[in-house]
Formats: C-alpha cells, structure tokens, sequence
C-alpha cells in the first residue's frame, strides 16, 4: 500500500478569479481506497478545487497525477475517463425520468437502448451497496436520500472509482445520514476512493482516514483523522481559535413586537409550505429558526417580509396588521427589514450601483426623491456615508454592486436594512458564503441591533451558528413550529429530533 | 478577498503610471465608440457587395450621402424619414430597458394612425386648430399605448410571451385598419382603400419651407428628450430599469413588477402611436391601407444601433433615414441598385451584433498596457 502511487495528486494548483485566488498553491494527496475529506468553511475554495479535478476549470498553474501520471482534464468526460465522478450537491437528474433512463442517460456508444441488462446491473450494484432500488420506479417518486444513491450508482455505473461527494449530506436527514455513511464504508471496502467535501467537522471525525484543511484558497494543514481532534480542526479552518468572541449578553426582552398568528402559505409550485405556523419575536430578543432547509423557512421570511401571500391566518408587527402592505412599505411604515436568503437575486440589484442599491427599498422616498425626481447626489453622499460606517470595500459608490465580493455586497444589504432602525429584522441565511471576518461582521451588527431593542427573526440552516446567536430557539418541520426553547436548553439531540418532526419527551 | 483599492488614491502618482492610466482611458473611448467601429465596418463590407455588382463603393457612397445630408430638399426628406423611425425606435427602447421586447411596434404605429385619423375626422368643427391637432396627437398616443398594454397585461398577468403576443397582434391591426379602411372610412369613390383628407386646420406646419418637414419631426426629438430625462432622473425610470435588471430585486425593492410591466409597454406604444399619427397629419393627409414601410421593425434596428439611448436613438434614425433617402440618388447617379441599402441596413445590424461581444475589462487592459510598456 505504502508504495502504491496516489489515487489522485494535485501539485501547486492556482485559481484566479480576476485578481482574487480561489486556488493558491494547492497541494493534494489522496491515497488510493481511502476516504479523504476537504473541510473548509463557505467560499475557503472547495469546491473550485473540485470542479479543477472534474475538468470544469482550467487550473492557472500546478499539475494533476492519476496514479502517479500526468494528466491534463478538460472537461468532465476526460474525468470520466480518468475513473473521476463527481456528485453535485444539487443532483443533475431528469425527475420524470426512471432510475434506470438517469444511469443510462449519456453513456457513449448507446444507438438502441436495451434496458433489460441495464436493470439487472444496477439491482446487483445496488445490493452490493447494502441498498434496494427499484429501476423502473420514477426519480421524482424517491426521497431525496435515494436519488442521492442514484447519482453515485450513476457514477459507478461509468466505472468511477473516484468518487467527489460535494457537501452529500446538506440533503439529508440525520437518519439518512447514519445510512449513508455506512455506504460510504462498503465503497471503499469495494476499493473505491472517496473525496468528501464538507464543512461539518463530525463527517470528517467519524468517516474519513485523511483530512486536508483549506482557508481562503489555502491547504492550512493534511491531517491524519485518527491523529486529530475536533477542536484542532476548527482551530485550523477558521485560523484561531473558535470561541465565540462576539460578547453575547443576556437580552433585555420586552413585549412582543411580531406575531405570527396561524399563518399558511404555498410555495411558488403552490404546494403548501407554511402550515397555521404561529411564534412571536418580542423587542430585543433574537429567536433562531432551525430546521432541514425545504421546510418552510423560506416562505416564512417572504411572508413576513411582504413578498409572499399569505393564504390564510394574520401577522402583526406592534399591533398593526401587516396584510396589504408591500415589501417597501413593511420597511418604512411598519419597520421590517428584511436581509434575504439569496443577497445576488434577491437582495441587491447587481447592474445597479452601489449608492442606488443602499437605498434600492427607498428611492422612490423623500429625501432621495421628490415628487418623482430623483435627487443622485443625495443618494450618492448617503451611500458614501453608510459604506464608511459598514466598512464596505469599493473603489467608489459608483461601483457597479456585482463586482463587489460577497462580504462588502452582505454589508451593503445590512447597512440599508439596519440604517433606518427598524422594530423586526428578518434576516435569512446571513453568512451563507461569507469568510470569517464578515461572518463575526455580521453576527456582532446583529447583535448590538438587538440590544437597542430590535425583535430578530434569524433563519439559518447553519445549526452551531444559531446556537451561538440566538437567545431562543424554534423548530420548524414541514411548515410548522414544532418546538420552542432557550438556547442555552438546546443540544444538537434535542434539535435533530425536532428537525424530523419527532416529539421530544 | 477584496483587494480594498481606492479609486481617488491621494498617494502622487508617477509619469508613467499617470501615462498608463491615459492609454487606459484611450482604449475605453474606443470601446465605447464600438457602434461607430460597427457602422464603419457594415460600410466597408458594403463596398465589397458594390463592387461585386459591378459598381464604384466611393462614387456609391458619397452620392447616397449627396442624396441624404448635402442638399436642402434631401435634408427635409431624410428628417421626415427619421420621424417614425426615432419613434419606432423609442417604442422599442423602453420596454425593454424593462426587459421587455416589443417586436410590434407596426401594429401600434396603424392603430395610433387610426385614432388620430379618426379624430381628425370627426373633431367638431367649432373647436380651435390648435386644440384639435393637440387632442389627435393625444388620441393617437393612446390608440397606441392601449394596443401595446395588451401584449403588456398578458406578459403580467398570465406570463405569455410578449414577443410572440406583440408580433402577432401588429397583424392583426394591420388587417383591422384594412377592414376599417374597406368598410367605413373609405373615401366614397376612390380607386381603392384610403380615407377622406383630414381637415385642413389638423394638418401639422411644416418647419422648412417647400419641403415635407412637419413639426411632427420636433415633437419626436422633444419626446427622445423627455424619455432620457424620464430614465435619467427620475423614479418612473429608475423603477423600469430595477424591473429590467432583476424582477426579484424589484419586488423586494417594492416595485409594482406587474404594473410597470404593462406601464413601460404601453409607454412604448404610446411612442408608436406617435409615429402614426404624424404619418398621417403630418405628411399623408389620409390613412392608407399598408402605409408604413416596416417603421416599426426597423426601430429594432434603431434601438440596437443607439444601445437602447434615447438621445442615440435620434443619431441612428437620422443614419437610417439617411441611408433609405440617399438610396434613390445613389441608383439615379451610379446605378447602384436601392436594394444595395437594403442589404447594408442588415450588415449594420449584423455588425452593431457582433460589437456585443466585445466588452471593454479594465483588468485585462490594464495587464496588457503594462506588458506593453515594460517591453518597449
């Protein structure tokens, strides 16, 4: 084994990105029939490594090795052909297809389909794996636990003993995750070789034989997993030590400010979303929203901030009915501010710059215009003014918002949410992506808006994160609350049983 | 992750970098000139095509530019051409600096010229001239913004799409204004559809004597001002271009994405409308079955050609005006076919096209610059 050349070796790969590195000097070695894990935070550059082993990018610099040779991968099929396939977080299927058409789907060579062989293949593989799968049945018809074995079988099934898993388990429920791991253990037992990406430090601790650290497009260190403890890990990946800096004193809570009375809502296929939900936020407190994500919390912020219907049931912010009014009129008149979810889309115009986007949920107001004129040069000075408050990084306001980096694009939304104080800040999935300087940014803004008695709804799916922030907790599973209690009550047991929707003695 | 450069550095700046920044800002004007690299480059290729059929590409051209700009009678045709082009032009702009595509702006230029002539028709008598020319022009504008919501409203309410819906609806007006034509509004007696002559008190002044040159060409520049001023300054403008970069951002921003939908279509419609009416009042005196010439999609061509600018808009109506105007002289003095315009209108388009694909990357110059002076 010892001499055995590396599955897969990467030396000195470099990424850029304009002038940001993704990839600087990464090096890489991963023994053949192993499981070996890239831990990293959001945005450390994980996945830009992976998608430079499957061919999706060009690496600027360093060289690849399979089996100890040189390779040079173009796309993904010369990765194929290298024995490497990926698994994308967001699986690449067709859902009104069957399990056997997706396998099928693509192979080379194929100019009449003779499924019979195929559907005895993939049962046999599928055994082998420990797992039941039906051939004929339709994707769309499986749980989300099983299309993710479908993927991989799809990769097997082109003869990949490389296999790239990118963040499997964000899909899955805990339940799902006990089973998966102990598919990844009889593929390597197969003498597959697999690289997990993922952010969790429990995956890296229970599953992989080595682990690489990577921060801001660095490898901080190449561990033996055997030889490390969680703490060093995170010591490594966030690059000091991990105790929550930002000063969390108990909250001075006051009377409740949003109520959330029976609310239903469908989500945009006008499937139900959100079930005769109810909670409250009351003044200063920060209540966390935790729960596997697709259960409703993104239609709970869109409710609540103005940009979806309610289908039944009532939401008042200090008493006031908020049904009729609009997104912007939420934000001025009852005092929602609102940090969405997806900050590109959603949250900032990015053809716009950044002064009009510091004030995109107000311009149409006095003082930036009046009577249907704009007034450029007062929303210039204000945007100017914010950004040196909120410490946005731009050579000016005049910079279009798109090429601004995830942080400063995060400190524009925060500035214009938080400026005009508002009584309910909804902010959802606020560090998604972020380094760990704008992270601590946003939690301590946070934080100190909720000591001058702001009510907070925070919504995250990032579980250590809501922890250390939040002052309450509420679980929501399939559109509802299933659960309500002070954070410092919570422990990671509690919460996943709550997540599957179980009772909690 | 963010390099955290500023752009008004006080720090002094050596001659050389100052030199480097210079070349920068050269390169970016000639990006910015990339529709003028684009008509040149139509031209050019124009000249091959007029040797190819046999003909002299100088002689050509500058007997066409003789034609279009160099005499007092061609500067009046060519401004009375641009008139509905500029305004076809806008109809396109506007929606879609929302977004929005309207290919049928020759629906929207009958249906206005149908208003107009309607109401010129049948204004009475006992009003003043001046209010009755004003309420044509308004009737018309309507006529056309109606027309145009209709694309507008199916967009937003039920997500059809609107340049399926805004094409096919020019036909249908098209053929409306035939029946009409056929039906009702008919001169009694003439040899075949036009409509009785619009009283002589609606007929707009023109501005250059013994020529075509109607007041109707001012109002359209006014009216290219206005739609500037209306993107440049205020919040109706602001709000279309938040609804045409990003419908989600929009909504979030509070924007009615739905009503500015239908509002910026209909704007546009009102701008083809426009174009119709001053056909009708300002140079035919009647409507005519089939009377535009295809303004309405040659203001596609207007709208691409002035990268959706409004005050671009009337530099590349007068450019294609130009270029239909000069034909007839260029074939009376050399022989050139008229069709040879035809055909550089679309090697203009193909050009201006292909000019997308070059986008102007400081970073990418600023690298190359350096490269460049540290060889020398």
């Amino acid at each position: 084994m010892t001499n055995a050349p590396d599955r897969l070796a990467l030396e000195g790969i470099v990424k850029r990105f304009g002038a940001f590195r993704a990839n600087d000097d990464v090096n890489l070695k991963i023994a053949d029939q192993s499981i070996h894990a890239i831990l990293g935070e959001n945005g450390a550059g994980k996945s830009t490594l992976m998608n430079v082993i499957y061919g999706l990018y060009t690496p600027d610099a360093g060289r690849i090795l399979s089996r100890g040779k040189e390779v040079t991968i173009g796309d993904p099929r010369e990765a194929m052909a290298l024995g490497i396939g990926m698994v994308h977080q967001h699986f690449k299927q067709v859902n009104t297809m069957s399990v056997v058409e997706n396998v099928v789907l693509g192979l080379p060579g194929r100019q009449i389909l003779d499924l019979d062989e195929d559907r005895r293949r993939i049962e046999t593989m599928a055994a082998e794996l420990g797992s039941e799968i039906d051939p004929d049945q339709l994707m769309s018809t499986l749980p989300i636990g099983t299309q993710q074995r479908v993927e991989i079988l799809k990769m097997l099934y082109r003869e990949a003993d490389l296999l790239i898993l990118d963040e499997p388990t964000s899909v899955l429920t805990p339940n799902e995750i006990e089973s998966f791991f102990k598919l990844l253990s009889r593929l390597r037992e197969s003498g597959r070789t697999i690289l997990l990406i993922t952010h969790k430090l429990d995956e890296v601790m229970d599953l992989s034989d080595r682990v690489t650290v990577m921060r801001q497009g660095r490898v901080e260190a190449e561990l033996e997993t055997s030889a490390t403890t969680p703490k060093e890990l995170a010591r490594v990946m966030v690059g000091r030590d991990v105790v929550f800096d930002v000063p969390h004193t108990p909250p001075k809570v006051g009377a409740p400010v949003l109520e959330l009375d029976r609310i239903s809502a469908v989500d945009d296929r006008g499937v139900s979303a959100l079930d005769e939900l109810s909670l409250s936020v009351r003044e200063g407190e920060i209540l966390g929203i935790v729960g596997i994500d697709g259960n409703g919390q993104r239609e709970l912020a869109e409710t609540v901030a103005g940009l979806r219907n309610l289908t039944s049931g009532k939401i008042t912010v200090s008493g006031r009915d908020a049904e009729g009014y609009d997104p912007a009129e939420r934000k001025h008149k009852l005092g929602v501010g609102y940090v969405p979810e997806d900050r590109q889309k959603v949250g900032l115009d990015l053809d716009s710059d950044v002064s009009l986007n510091m004030v995109l949920r107000g311009f149409r107001e006095r003082p930036f215009a009046i009577r249907g004129w704009m007034d450029y040069a007062r929303i210039r000075s204000h945007a100017e003014d914010l950004a040196k408050r909120y410490d946005v990084r731009m050579q000016g306001v005049s910079q279009i918002a798109r090429d601004l980096s995830g942080g400063n694009q995060q400190k524009i939304i925060l500035a214009r949410e938080i400026e005009d104080n508002p009584r309910v800040l909804v902010v959802s999935q606020p560090t998604k992506g972020l380094d760990v300087g704008a992270i601590e940014f946003v939690q301590r803004t946070l934080l100190s808006q909720r000591d001058r008695g702001d009510a907070i709804l925070y919504i995250s799916s990032e579980l250590e994160e809501l922890l250390l922030v939040a002052d309450r907790l509420a679980v929501i599973f399939k559109g509802r609350i299933v659960g309500e209690l002070p954070a410092s009550e919570a422990t990671s047991e509690k919460l996943g049983l709550l997540m599957t929707g179980k009772e909690v003695a | 992750m963010n390099t955290g450069e500023t752009g008004s550095s006080v720090s002094p700046i050596d001659a050389e970098a100052r030199l480097q920044l210079r070349l920068l800002g050269l390169v970016k004007i000639v990006y910015l000139l990339k529709t003028v690299w684009a008509v040149i480059a139509a031209l050019l290729i124009g000249a091959i095509f007029i040797l190819l059929a046999g003909g002299n590409p100088l002689e050509g051209y500058s007997a066409l530019f003789r034609g279009a700009f160099a005499d007092y009678w061609g500067i009046g045709d060519t401004l009375v051409r641009m008139s509905p082009l500029l305004l076809a032009g806008l109809a396109v702009i506007i929606p879609l600096r929302a977004g929005l595509f309207n290919i049928g702006a020759e629906g929207q230029i009958y249906i206005g010229a149908l208003f107009a002539t309607i109401a010129a028709l049948y204004l009475p008598d006992f009003l003043p001239g001046f209010l009755r020319i004003v309420l044509c022009i308004a009737v018309g504008a309507l006529g056309g913004a109606l027309w145009a919501a209709i694309p507008g409203l199916l967009k937003a309410y039920r997500g059809t799409n609107e340049i399926i819906t805004s094409l096919l609806l020019s036909y249908v007006a098209i053929n409306m204004i035939g029946a009409v034509l056929h039906t009702w509004l008919i001169e009694p007696g003439a040899p075949y559809p036009y409509s009785r002559e619009v009283p002589e008190e609606v007929i707009l002044p023109t501005f250059m004597p013994r020529t075509q040159a109607h007041v109707g060409i001012m109002i359209a520049w006014v009216t290219a001002l206005l739609v500037a001023i209306m993107f440049w300054r205020t919040t109706l403008g602001q709000s279309i271009q938040i609804v045409g970069h990003n419908k989600h951002a929009a909504a979030y921003a509070g924007l009615n994405v739905k009503r500015l939908t239908v509002l910026s279509f209909a704007l546009g419609g009102a701008m083809g409308g426009l174009a119709g009416v001053f056909e009708v009042l300002g140079l035919k005196y009647r409507l005519f079955d089939h009377f535009s010439p295809g303004y309405g999609m040659q203001g596609i061509i207007v709208a691409f050609l002035a990268a959706l600018n409004p005050i671009g808009a009337i530099l590349a109506a007068i450019f294609l005006a130009g270029l239909q105007v000069g034909a007839g002289s260029m074939q009376r003095a050399t022989g050139i076919d008229t069709t040879m315009v035809a055909a550089l209108q679309g090697l203009v388009v193909l050009c201006v096209a292909m000019g997308l694909a070059f986008k102007f990357h400081p970073d990418r110059w600023r690298r190359r610059i350096a490269a460049w002076r540290r060889d020398r």
